[in-house]
């Protein structure tokens, strides 16, 4: 079964709203679906008898990029009975704020392992998968703030208050906080390569 | 706490909720990190009711190193030791994947010459053995019996020696680059090799005899564990795992990449011998059986390289090395067989934007990838561990994370 078949299959299945687009730019073809049809689309490629897509390979979170303000993710889809590969991709626009993050269906009713890929993709991009039965960080501690694999992510430069001592580079006055400074000074550490 | 952002934090709270819950009904007990018997920094919360587990609730991280975060700003060339620090226990294989990933995003894999096919074939596959005999030698280990560990870990230090003597490294390689490799095998190689391979063949014979034979490993293993095909593949699970619960899938033959369309090898799978099919008897045996097809495959790879692939003077490995990594900008799925089963490496390869001194933006070839995703098979072997061990005793889990085979290094990434 091809590609081009496999998007009859499902255009037949839903109608034309659920493909939102296509990319054929590279060696393996992608499927853009809409977001909120991800889950019955995954669905209907595990258990259609013309696909069987029942291995779910990878999962990822994609942030694209500050000037774009988009968020994606794309999912590497196998058929272990007919040895067919299927790369589905959805991304949405999200401004970014903590307080609303870029916000998907869960297909780990579907594909068990998408559990903890998508706590994965929360933990490390920040992206909220609806319907989640257990929705915690999993690489990073609990109480970790922000999301490393963003493109705005800026190194913390403290951790539950302890001072994370990066090497400043010399001239760089910018990078220690003004008491961490002088406590170096006192102690003759980080002011350059003669400090050093 | 913020109103609108708990929806976030619901499942924290939830599980905090369960964990305090627990802790007055049941007993919480942890396992790791520091645990032998948890093969590396994973912990393990159990909630157990007497010798019975109720739930167990892995806690992985402890040893995450944000190797996407590194891939995202290193060029390709220079990623390729942070994929041996991944799987450490087979850093060639993750190597390869990650080199044949990038070779044909640039479209230079079926231009790679057939003496580099094979060798890179023979050290991934005298690495998948090292692998899978600290598998079994530990697995040994964690069920009780001592000498199969120490025996394992005498022949594997064979191998250790010789992929040193090829990379000048240990453990941690960096000798399959894009295009070609590091060095040329030192003048030798493949006659030290052989020697191996007729050494290990009768201590094989040996090790079963010891432990695969063995009445009271039989006993520990059979009928625990059972993971059914079903299940094997909705949590994604690749590998020995899956081929342990009877499917036949190993992406070497499935792919046919690099040198294995050439190659002649079975694929061992789970046949419920001893009890189930998919027990932790089973998923020990298919890696039993690998090594035996592994060193199937080395003899195959080492009679092409001693005669029609012979080693010139004029040979050089370094000379389909690309002078840029700069492939067009696409998405690529990189998959492959590791020691543990499907790697898999996602690139999206974009172009930098640049503002040059008149405020004009252009887009430039860039060696970076624009992300990176690495699939660790261990992370999906794991993931399956809470739904096999519910219901079961305490010393029957430790069978279980031994069967399992996972390196925290992948997991954690």
């Amino acid at each position: 079964m091809s590609f081009d078949d496999i998007k009859q299959l499902l255009t037949d299945k839903f109608g034309d709203e659920v493909i939102v687009g296509e990319e054929r730019t590279g060696l393996q073809p992608a499927l853009v679906i809409a977001p909120g049809h991800i889950a019955d689309v995954c669905l209907e490629l595990r258990d259609n008898p013309k696909t069987y897509f029942d291995f779910l390979s990878c999962l990822s979170g994609v942030d694209y990029g500050v000037d774009e303000a988009r968020f994606g993710v794309v999912y590497h889809l196998t058929s272990i009975p007919y040895n067919l590969q299927l790369t589905l991709k959805i991304s949405t626009i999200n401004s970014r704020e903590e307080t609303n993050l870029p916000s998907f269906p869960s297909v780990s009713g579907i594909y068990r392992t998408a559990d903890w890929h998508e706590r994965e993709a929360y933990d490390l991009v920040g992206i909220f998968f609806e319907g989640h039965p257990d929705l915690r960080r999993i690489l990073l501690p609990d109480d970790w703030e922000g999301y490393p694999l963003r493109r705005d992510y800026e190194t913390a430069a403290y951790y539950k208050g302890i001072y994370i001592d990066f090497e400043p580079k010399p001239g760089d006055e910018n990078t220690l906080a003004q008491g961490e400074k002088v406590q170096h000074e006192k102690m003759g550490i980080g002011n350059g390569p003669e400090g050093a | 706490m913020n109103i609108q952002n708990s929806k976030y934090e619901e499942a924290l709270q939830r599980y905090q909720k369960k964990i305090a819950n627990a802790a007055t009904e049941d007993m919480v007990l942890n396992m790791g990190p520091q645990h032998p018997s948890t093969h590396g920094v994973l912990r393990l919360e159990l909630i157990t009711d007497g010798e019975f587990i109720k739930e167990v609730i892995p806690h992985a991280g402890y040893l995450h190193r944000c190797f996407e975060k590194h891939a995202e700003s290193l060029t390709y060339q220079q990623t390729i030791p942070f994929t041996d620090r991944m799987d450490y226990l087979a850093s060639m294989n993750n190597s390869h994947v990650w080199v044949m990933g990038v070779e044909r995003m640039l479209g230079i894999d079926k231009e790679i010459p057939k003496r580099i096919e094979y060798i890179r074939v023979l050290v991934c596959e005298l690495n998948r053995i090292a692998s899978h005999l600290i598998a079994i030698g530990t697995y040994g280990i964690d069920i009780g019996a001592f000498t199969p560990f120490l025996w394992c870990f005498r022949d594997r230090e064979h191998i250790m020696g010789m992929l040193e003597w090829a990379s000048g490294s240990r453990m941690l390689y960096n000798y399959i680059w894009v295009g070609g490799l590091f060095y040329d095998l030192p003048v030798g190689f493949e006659e030290r090799c052989r020697e191996f391979v007729d050494y290990f063949k009768p201590k094989m014979a040996e090790l079963n005899g010891l432990l695969t034979d063995n009445q009271i490993f039989i006993s520990r293993t059979a009928n625990v564990g059972v993971l059914p095909l079903d299940v094997a593949i909705t949590y994604g699970c690749s590998g020995p795992m899956l081929r342990g619960s009877g499917l036949k899938w190993d992406l070497r033959r499935v792919d046919n990449y690099s040198a294995y369309p050439e190659i002649e090898f079975d694929i061992p799978a789970g046949k419920g011998e001893m009890g189930t099919t998919g027990d932790c008897w089973d998923r020990y045996k298919v890696r039993v059986d690998e090594i035996g097809e592994s060193l199937k495959i080395i003899e195959q790879c080492l009679d092409r390289l001693q005669k029609d692939l012979k080693r010139t003077p004029e040979f050089d490995p370094r000379a389909k090395l690309p002078k840029k990594l700069t492939p067009k900008p696409q998405d690529y799925y990189m998959r492959g067989e590791g020691s543990k089963g499907e790697l898999g490496f996602y690139f999206i390869h974009q172009q930098r934007r640049e503002t040059d001194k008149n405020g004009n933006e252009r887009r430039m070839d860039t060696e970076i990838p624009f992300r990176a995703k690495a699939r660790g098979p261990s992370f999906h072997n794991l993931s399956v561990l809470p739904e096999i061990s519910r219901g079961i005793m305490i010393a029957d889990l430790i069978a279980i994370i031994g069967s399992i085979d996972f390196v925290l290094g992948e997991v954690d990434r």
